[in-house]
């Protein structure tokens, strides 16, 4: 791996809702863990991030609230909804159907 | 519950959304803070650390404005700052906005207005039950061509209905007018009306608003009378008073019941037509069995199942029958019907189309000169515009505020159009004399409807190609021009200098045919009458057939009335005619000449027919050309004697004296040889038609029925309507029944003969010079900024010795390449509308020199005044100066 890959439109939003799925989280903490669970492949970048939390925000499937943070500081915590539990269902669901099917095609020929 | 989430923060985003900014900032803020803290955390410097956290985050703005752009009502709020951000250009330029907004508010004022009456006029249909089933009938004479529809005689009416089956139903009308009274000693008023046959009002769906209409029992000659008011004249005369239905009126001296009131809505044919009566009221016995006496409106239903063209088949077939049946009488060939809408709006539909065409120019103009100005700000903008696209402004959102000012002034301009489109439209409807259907005429949905379309039109017309141009693709080198670049601006010139060709172009033709319609305007009022036409009085009366009923009556009546006006002080002559040159065709008839072979066929020979005391022709001051005129002595049973006028002695005289030949032709009931004793001048006797043949019988016969109505033409010293009271208070002394009506002079015969005409040719001439001055603005403009632009390059030429009258040429040149490029296209234009005008061109043709010269003169002379103002500037440049200033 050499550059850090862009991730694809769209799976962006699958990382989101899981990494949200066990406890609420803001920004600069969802993009770390995405970073520390896949090992520093995938950097989630800001001008991708924001937009896409807002995005979800506005769909209803993620709901924000102002906590303190570690540090003490006032920060947005990003928590899942239950429409926002189904939507994650969802897209896992095609997200394993379309990685199958990329492995398919890769190791099968 | 998604939804209610959603709703939830689409409500947030609506009403908190400055808090919700203010996070949004927050929560970017946090994040950089995490990421100073983490870079401290690897041991950087603290301030390095800031620099390096804000190198990974980018560019925080256009991070904010993309996570906004996710918001719900993200649109909404770009609009809105469109909206602010237009308005506020629009007003730091303050001069810029007004002139564009009053240009756009006169095209689309005037276009929603024309629209107004072309809509209310020529498209809405008809007030009537099924108006599209209805049709005119008319007669169809294969020898006159030119006037296919011929009204119709009452018999062939009459055999029609009876004898066809191919349509419905099929009633008749005429023009008809009366003196009505309705008490004792009370002063008679003249009211025009219409006689209408019994089935007239069921065939067009009409219901009464009070009592009923006409029964077939009233419609037969010598049936106790019925007579009909319209809703507008029972207001006025009877202050809506409903007892009136049932009471007795007097009409010339006759008794009518009044049987019913029509609706508001009926003003067919005419608003003026106050009374109906029924159709056989208003004829005399032989008249109404006679198929030679035309006059007669006829309107047919369409039956159901039969197809309209095999129904008109059969009446026409029929016509021929009647013909054949008549071989010596004028009985014309052929039945032809037209919609019933052609009929009313016949005479205006060009004037009218002519209008619209107009309008749409000025208003294209109006574009044309508002993407004009903005080209010329989207020049001066051009840096700014760079720069915003340099630091990320996508090309889209640039074009959409440019068009977002365009619209901004459409608006703007819209609204204030239609406000004067609103009092545009009352005053056109109102002073257009002869507008059919003009109570018709009013805005409602469908026209406002058009003036938004217009609007959104204008604005996308005079934004797109400004904001395209503006923005296109080499920014940057808009970046890299300095003040100083000789060549600087000179693609977006190129573009103004189009549209301003274009502009003249439209131009070029609106003054063409405003040219053209106002030569034929003015032609028509210099005509010639063949009379005179100064110090002229006109008026008329009509004396009662029942009370006046035998020659000697009459001549005694008329002769009273010459002898009392001739002694009025201040009159000079007075005469007898009865109808005034100018003042209709009154009628005609054919005739036959003893002396000469009977002629192939019947209907050839033709002449207007006019009856006048022998003191006509000297107040009306038509020369005597040969013979003499009647004598005081031609009168009652002595009157065998007529005056022709000199078309027709040329006519059906050609080479020969017309005195002592004899006239065979119907007068007083029957075919007799009256004596050709005079030959006088041609008078015209509709102003704009040609000079027809013309016979005058002898007033002074007193036949009865054809000399009761008599207009009075008095000669004064001075003002002739000082004398109008005198001389009709003289003939109320005579008779106090006796209505007197068309008070008029000579040139107010010929204003109201024109009036129509005269309307229309002054408003596209309005038109054309409001489109003249839109043209020299922008001409103006164009100069303007190019001398602007080009200050500096003047400065050096100046410099280096070029002379103040070579610059002067140089931008006049400059101004006037454009305007010779449209003003050949307009000339290309102009003679294409003129030909297309050609029917309502009178006394001119479509390629008239005099008005090609003049017109094109206008518009040189405007466009160099409007070009010398900038040229001037240019040569008063001082060099020093202009080098030295960035």
């Amino acid at each position: 791996m050499g550059k850090p890959n862009d991730l694809v439109q769209g799976t962006l939003d699958l990382l989101i809702l899981k990494t949200l799925s066990l406890e609420p989280k803001h920004g600069w903490a969802i993009a770390k863990r995405i970073e520390q669970i896949s090992n520093e492949v995938l950097q989630v970048q800001q001008g991708s991030l924001y937009p896409a939390l807002h995005r979800l925000e506005q769909h209803g499937w993620i709901r924000a609230k102002w906590n303190e943070s570690e540090t003490g500081r006032q920060a947005k915590f990003y928590s899942l909804t239950a429409a926002g539990r189904t939507q994650l269902e969802k897209e896992k669901e095609s997200w394993k159907r379309l990685s199958t099917a990329i492995d398919l095609v890769v190791e099968g020929l | 519950m998604r939804w209610v989430e959603r709703f939830r923060m689409a409500m947030l985003m609506l009403f908190r959304r400055k808090t919700e900014t203010e996070r949004l900032n927050q929560e970017l803020e946090f994040h950089l803070e995490q990421q100073i803290a983490e870079n401290v955390g690897r041991g950087m410097e603290p301030e390095q650390a800031r620099l390096a956290a804000l190198q990974v985050f980018g560019n925080p703005t256009l991070l904010r404005e993309e996570a906004r752009s996710s918001w719900s009502w993200n649109w909404l709020e770009s609009g809105w700052r469109d909206l602010r951000y237009g308005a506020r250009t629009l007003l730091r330029a303050p001069g810029f906005s007004l002139t564009a907004i009053l240009v756009m508010a006169l095209g689309i004022g005037a276009s929603t207005s024309l629209f107004t009456i072309v809509r209310s006029v020529l498209l809405k249909p008809l007030p009537f039950h099924e108006p599209d089933k209805l049709v005119m009938v008319y007669e169809h004479f294969r020898q006159q061509p030119q006037s296919p529809y011929n009204v119709v005689a009452p018999a062939d009416f009459r055999d029609w209905r009876e004898q066809t089956h191919g349509f419905q139903d099929m009633a008749a009308w005429r023009w008809w007018a009366g003196a009505i009274t309705t008490g004792s000693g009370e002063m008679p008023e003249l009211v025009g009306g219409a006689a209408g046959s019994w089935n007239l009002f069921s065939v067009l769906g009409i219901e009464p608003a009070l009592g009923r209409t006409f029964t077939p029992d009233e419609d037969r000659i010598g049936a106790h009378d019925a007579v009909i008011l319209t809703w507008r004249f029972f207001q006025s005369r009877f202050n809506g008073d409903r007892s009136i239905v049932g009471k007795p009126v007097r009409i010339d001296s006759k008794l009518y019941t009044v049987v019913g009131v029509l609706p508001k809505s009926f003003t067919y044919p005419d608003p003026e037509v106050k009374v109906w009566i029924p159709y056989s009221a208003a004829f005399e016995p032989n008249q109404l069995a006679g198929h030679d006496h035309h006059q007669s409106y006829v309107i047919a239903r369409f039956k159901k199942d039969v197809p309209p063209a095999s129904a008109i088949q059969e009446v026409s077939a029929l016509q021929y029958q009647l013909h054949l049946a008549n071989a010596n009488l004028p009985v014309a060939e052929d039945a032809v019907m037209r919609p019933v809408l052609d009929d009313v709006v016949e005479d205006v539909k060009t004037p009218l189309v002519v209008l619209m065409a107009a309008v749409g120019c000025m208003l294209l103009i109006a574009c044309l000169n508002v993407s004009n100005l903005l080209v010329a700000r989207g020049a001066a903008r051009r840096r700014e515009v760079a720069i915003r696209g340099a630091l990320g402004g996508s090309r889209l959102k640039l074009i959409r505020e440019q068009i977002t000012e365009s619209f901004l002034i459409s608006i703007a301009g819209g609204g204030l159009g239609i406000l004067l489109s609103l009092s545009a439209t009352q005053w056109l409807a109102a002073h257009w004399k002869d507008l059919p259907r003009a109570d018709a005429i009013q805005v409602d949905t469908t026209v406002l409807i058009f003036a938004g379309v217009i609007v959104i039109v204008s604005a996308l017309l005079a934004g797109l190609v400004p904001a395209i141009s503006s923005t296109g693709k080499h920014l940057l080198s808009a970046l890299q021009e300095s003040a100083r670049s000789l060549g600087g601006g000179l693609s977006r010139a190129g573009l103004r200098k189009t549209l301003l060709g274009a502009e003249v172009a439209l131009t070029v033709i609106l003054l063409i045919s405003a040219g053209l319609l106002f030569k034929s305007f003015m032609h028509l009022r210099s005509s010639d009458l063949g009379c005179a036409t100064d110090h002229m009085l006109t008026m008329s009366y009509g004396l009662p057939d029942r009370d006046y009923d035998t020659p000697g009556k009459i001549v005694g009546f008329h002769e009273g009335v010459l002898e009392k006006v001739r002694n009025l002080p201040d009159v000079v002559a007075a005469g007898l005619v009865s109808t005034a040159p100018g003042a209709g065709y009154e009628g005609d008839s054919i005739f036959t000449i003893p002396e000469h072979p009977v002629p192939a066929n019947s209907l050839d020979m033709d002449a207007l027919t006019r009856k006048a005391d022998p003191g006509y022709f000297n107040a009306m001051q038509i020369p005597l050309l040969q013979g003499r005129v009647f004598s005081p002595q031609d009168r009652l049973d002595r009157a065998k004697y007529v005056v022709i006028s000199k078309r027709f002695a040329d006519q059906y005289f050609p080479g020969e004296s017309p005195l002592g030949k004899h006239v065979k032709i119907e007068w007083n009931q029957k075919y007799e040889p009256l004596e050709i004793i005079g030959v006088v001048g041609d008078t015209v006797y509709e102003v704009g038609q040609p000079i027809k043949p013309m016979v005058y019988f002898p007033l002074f016969s007193g036949a009865p029925m054809r000399t009761t109505v008599a207009t009075i033409v008095v000669r004064t010293a001075h003002d002739p309507l000082a004398v109008a009271m005198p001389v009709q208070k003289q003939i109320s002394s005579l008779d106090r029944q006796i209505a007197v009506y068309r008070v008029l002079t000579m040139p107010q015969i010929i204003g109201s003969a024109t009036a129509s005409k005269s309307f229309s040719a002054l408003l596209v001439l309005a038109f054309a010079v409001l489109s003249l001055m839109l043209a020299a603005v922008g001409l103006y403009g164009v100069l303007s900024y190019l001398v602007q632009q080009r200050v500096a390059e003047i400065g050096i030429r100046m410099a280096l010795g070029a002379q103040r009258s070579e610059i002067l040429r140089l931008v006049l040149l400059d101004g006037m390449r454009p305007v010779l490029f449209g003003l050949a296209l307009g000339l290309l234009g102009g003679a294409v509308a003129g030909t297309l005008i050609k029917s309502i061109l009178y006394g001119t043709r479509p390629l008239d020199p005099i008005v090609f010269a003049g017109m094109i003169g206008s518009l040189l002379v405007t466009a160099a005044i409007a070009s010398a103002v900038p040229a001037l500037r240019a040569c008063r440049i001082e060099p020093t100066q202009a080098l030295r200033t960035e």
